[in-house]
């Protein structure tokens, strides 16, 4: 079947099949491989998307459900050149090294911080606890976003 | 090779500095093409299909069904292997395809490709396959008294007669882990117009699958290039081949393009593990406190074919011991075969298993001496000057064991028990655990291995340095899995030649020597140290040639005047360097496994807090300390991430990660039934580091990436034991195991 939906801002439409997944449709139809298949389990998050401004793991929303909805993807997160203030802080804190799963991190973060921008660090090792890395352990990844929680509190810049 | 020249001049982003990643923005933003995000115009998708038996003959494989399937463009079996049947990294004994036996679950029949991933599985499941079961070798004791085995190492050291006072002796049991990396084992083959191929594709080690595939292909090595592409962690997991020769086979055949991916499931058979091991130890000291005499028998399950079994249990054999002086020693590791799945390389290659073994010992040594465990570790702790306890290998490098456990025995320890949040308690958010019932746990282990290759291997890593008129280009083969390589060699280069721009390439195996694997700790010295002799090299040669004092972006310097555009040293030189670099020899081991096997080694030491449910055998790991040897601190947040993921794997060992093989049978091949641990999980870390520059190596630098995923299992389990006032002998630990109730010895 056709599925037309928002994704990034832009309207898409492609033919999908039955067994498809959103990732699937992201990754290998709409030329989006931002969003990463570690698990396709909904273990992982590193397929991690809003959908109509739920976090969710796109591997397992099927891609006909998506239909006349609104995604966005890590791709959708940078305003031209802009980096979106989780990814700036998800580099100057070293919480990068083999980045498979940043994306989601990042979709994750950004979600999160949308909702709160300044969530305490257990706000945040909550809200991360579906995102694996296996780079990290994490640390990085905390005090990058602690430092973003921390400058919002201030009103500045981290 | 020179460690204490100081840098030309003082620069922005060079040794010593937080640098960012120059592949950190694509990465957050989404561009950062991994080996799965590949794709070309024409690309057929490949697919394996892989035995449902652990041990079976196959007496009936017909593909002309699959063939008829509609989109599929090959299928291939054993007999369409040109070149060598078999591969492998140290013995080629894997086959390609399975040639009629099959001697592990999941092993490789046969290959297709479609033109699409759901075609391409209608293939498979079109495949005509029989098998005729047979009984599979899955118990390593039963294999090494059959003799099936991949490498014995006897060490005897010292006097065999010698006694101590004090005696404890221990059986220990390390479960089967998986690397995990998040990456699946991916890549795109090319087939270019004259019967040879470009592979893109995530690995450790481009040039020793460059070597497998053209002798499988039976290609000259100039029809084959394979090209490192974005790699999504590795830790051991991409050493050896996976898909790579299939996906040569798959493009040749067809004349297009073909992408495999793996999913999950694939990949947890379509990589080796980190090796299962049973350890027995006996020490003995005298009533002071020092060790007289370590004999230990290493039983470690090899699986179905060799990988890098033998140099693993080379490791855990000479470094069976630890971190301390002992006279007299008698080791027999065992590496045997078995129907299991196979394992090879992980993080920390061999000297894991045997750390929770040795420090396991050493507690309870303590306890048995009424002595404190930090204080038995000190009295015994190994430094330069000493002889390896096993190997007899004098130590030349600093080796600051006794210093590392001072260090560490001063770090601050964690604060009391805070229930604010449950996510620090140990049933989480779950909300299980009360929080009378929490016991809390502190625990030691320290730990020693080799860095780079050892065991007289010719170990080399060849580096370009170029300069153009932008910059300079660093050229490598070495895999930058994640590790931070990338930064580091553009901080090393920027450092030495006092140029700013600076991009490293990372090129095909037909545009350079091999740079060895990314794995052993090896790379920052090996390539590190390649890209810092190479650069040295060339600022003299343009100082020299120019009769210059400095040189920076603008170009080449005299008396504060520039002398020589970088331009214009682009276009006349000198503006190139190519060197291969090796570290100072090593030498195989006597029949006693004597000998000056190892070039480098560095220490580290954790230490765990837990807190323990002891009515539901349930842990929160609070936090681990740790101090490392790293010889110098060349980029600290690179560095502390590397703590802290090693760390992380090593708690998950400690925790929850194990791949439950019955029969044979993996049975939990997926991230639902295999933990892995999470933010849920993660404990605090602080590190410290000892800076005392190695024998070789840029500005003095070790490798760092194995040590902090060796000591940290060992710590967690003392912790455990701590809380639990019972020592448990087997990693992970189960929460069955915790309350007591585990239904088997083990």
């Amino acid at each position: 079947m056709r599925i037309t939906f928002q994704v990034n801002g832009e309207e898409r439409s492609t033919d999908v099949h039955g067994a498809e997944s959103l990732l699937d449709v992201l990754r290998d139809r709409l030329a989006l491989p931002g969003s990463k298949n570690a698990c396709e389990q909904g273990e992982c998050g590193s397929c991690s998307v809003v959908l109509d401004g739920e976090l969710v793991c796109s591997c397992l929303v099927m891609a006909v459900d998506a239909d006349s909805s609104t995604v966005t993807t890590v791709e959708g997160l940078t305003d031209g050149d802009h980096l979106h203030p989780v990814q700036e802080v998800m580099l100057d804190a070293g919480g990068v090294q083999c980045g498979f799963c940043t994306p989601g991190f990042v979709v994750a973060a950004a979600h999160l911080f949308a909702a709160d921008p300044t969530p305490s660090d257990d706000d945040i090792m909550e809200a991360l606890a579906g995102n694996v890395c296996r780079c990290t352990g994490y640390g990085s990844i905390l005090r990058g976003l602690s430092a973003l929680a921390e400058a919002n509190r201030h009103g500045g810049e981290p | 090779m020179t460690t204490t020249a100081p840098p030309q001049t003082t620069i922005r982003h060079g040794i010593g500095e937080s640098v960012r990643r120059p592949d950190g923005v694509p990465k957050v933003t989404g561009n950062f093409a991994f080996s799965s995000d590949l794709s070309a115009t024409g690309m057929l998708w490949g697919a394996t299909l892989r035995s449902p038996y652990p041990h079976a003959e196959i007496t009936k494989l017909d593909t002309a069904p699959a063939l008829a399937v509609p989109g599929v463009a090959a299928v291939m079996t054993w007999e369409d292997v040109p070149g060598r049947k078999t591969y492998g990294l140290e013995v080629a004994d894997q086959p390609v395809l399975s040639d009629g036996r099959v001697c592990y679950w999941g092993e490789p029949v046969a290959i297709a490709a479609a033109e699409t991933p759901e075609d391409a599985r209608a293939a498979l499941a079109a495949i005509v396959v029989e098998y005729d079961e047979l009984e599979p070798l899955t118990d390593a004791e039963e294999a090494a008294a059959a003799g099936e085995t991949f490498r014995t190492i006897t060490v005897r050291r010292g006097d065999r007669d010698v006694a101590g006072a004090v005696v404890v002796e221990g059986e220990y049991v390390v479960g089967m882990q998986d690397q995990a990396p998040l990456g699946p084992e991916s890549g795109l083959a090319i087939p270019d117009d004259q019967g040879g191929v470009d592979l893109y594709v995530a690995t450790q080690w481009s040039h020793t699958d460059h070597a497998q595939i053209i002798a499988s292909l039976d290609k000259s090595p100039d029809e084959v290039r394979v090209h490192l592409s974005g790699i999504g962690g590795a830790f051991g997991a991409r050493e050896d081949v996976s898909l790579q020769i299939h996906l040569c086979l798959l493009a040749l055949r067809t004349g297009r393009p073909v992408k495999m991916v793996y999913d999950r499931s694939e990949s947890f058979v379509g990589h080796v593990h980190r090796h299962p091991a049973k350890l027995w130890y006996r020490h003995e000291a005298t009533e002071d406190g020092d060790l007289v005499k370590v004999t230990a028998r290493l039983l470690f399950d090899g699986g179905a074919y060799t990988s890098s079994s033998p140099a693993v249990i080379g490791n855990a054999t000479y470094f069976a011991v630890g971190p301390y002086r002992c006279d007299n020693v008698s080791v027999d590791g065992i590496m045997v075969r078995t129907n299991n799945p196979p394992c090879g390389a992980m993080r920390g290659f061999g000297a894991v298993q045997a750390c929770f073994g040795h420090e396991s010992q050493m507690d309870k040594l303590a306890a048995a001496l009424g002595m404190d465990p930090l204080d038995l570790r000190q009295r015994n702790a190994l430094g330069t000057g000493d002889h390896m306890p096993t190997t007899g290998q004098l130590v030349e490098t600093p080796l600051p064991t006794a210093r590392m456990i001072d260090e560490l025995r001063a770090m601050p320890g964690a604060p009391e028990l805070s229930a604010e949040h449950p996510l620090h308690l140990p049933g989480g958010t779950g909300l299980t655990t009360d929080p009378a019932h929490i016991t809390r746990g502190v625990g030691y282990a320290i730990s020693i291995k080799n860095l780079a290759f050892s065991e007289g291997f010719d170990d080399y890593t060849e580096v370009r340095v170029v300069i153009d008129a932008a910059g300079v280009e660093v050229h490598t083969a070495a895999a930058e899995v994640g590790q931070g390589l990338v930064t580091l060699c553009q901080q090393i280069a920027r450092t030495v030649l006092g140029i700013e721009n600076i991009v490293v390439r990372f090129d095909d195996t037909s545009l350079i020597g091999s740079a060895g694997s990314t794995s052993a700790s090896r790379q920052t010295q090996m390539t590190g140290g390649a890209v810092e002799a190479a650069s040295r090299a060339l600022l003299a040669d343009i100082l020299d040639a120019y009769r210059a004092d400095r040189l920076d972006d603008a170009g080449a310097w005299h008396n504060g005047e520039l002398v020589a555009s970088l331009e214009h040293i682009a276009d006349h030189g000198p503006n190139e360097r190519h060197i291969r670099f090796r570290h100072p020899p090593t030498e195989t081991a006597d029949e006693n496994g004597q000998g000056r096997l190892h070039v480098d080694f560095a220490v580290a030491g954790h230490r765990a807090t837990v807190d323990v449910d002891r009515e539901l055998g349930l842990v929160r790991v609070v936090r681990i300390d740790t101090v490392q040897d790293v010889g110098k601190v060349l980029n600290p947040a690179a560095l502390v991430g590397q703590v802290e993921g090693g760390v992380m794997q090593g708690v998950g060992l400690g925790m929850m990660e194990e791949l439950i093989i019955e029969d044979g049978i993996i049975k939990n091949p997926n991230f639902t039934d295999y933990l892995l641990p999470t933010f849920a999980d993660a404990p605090e870390v602080h590190a410290r580091f000892i800076e005392e520059p190695s024998i070789f190596g840029p500005f003095g630098a070790k490798g760092a990436g194995e040590p902090p995923a060796i000591s940290s299992t060992a710590a967690v389990a003392a912790a455990i034991s701590n809380a639990i006032e019972r020592r448990i002998a087997r990693v992970p630990i189960r929460p069955d195991d915790i309350i007591g109730i585990t239904p088997k010895s083990f």
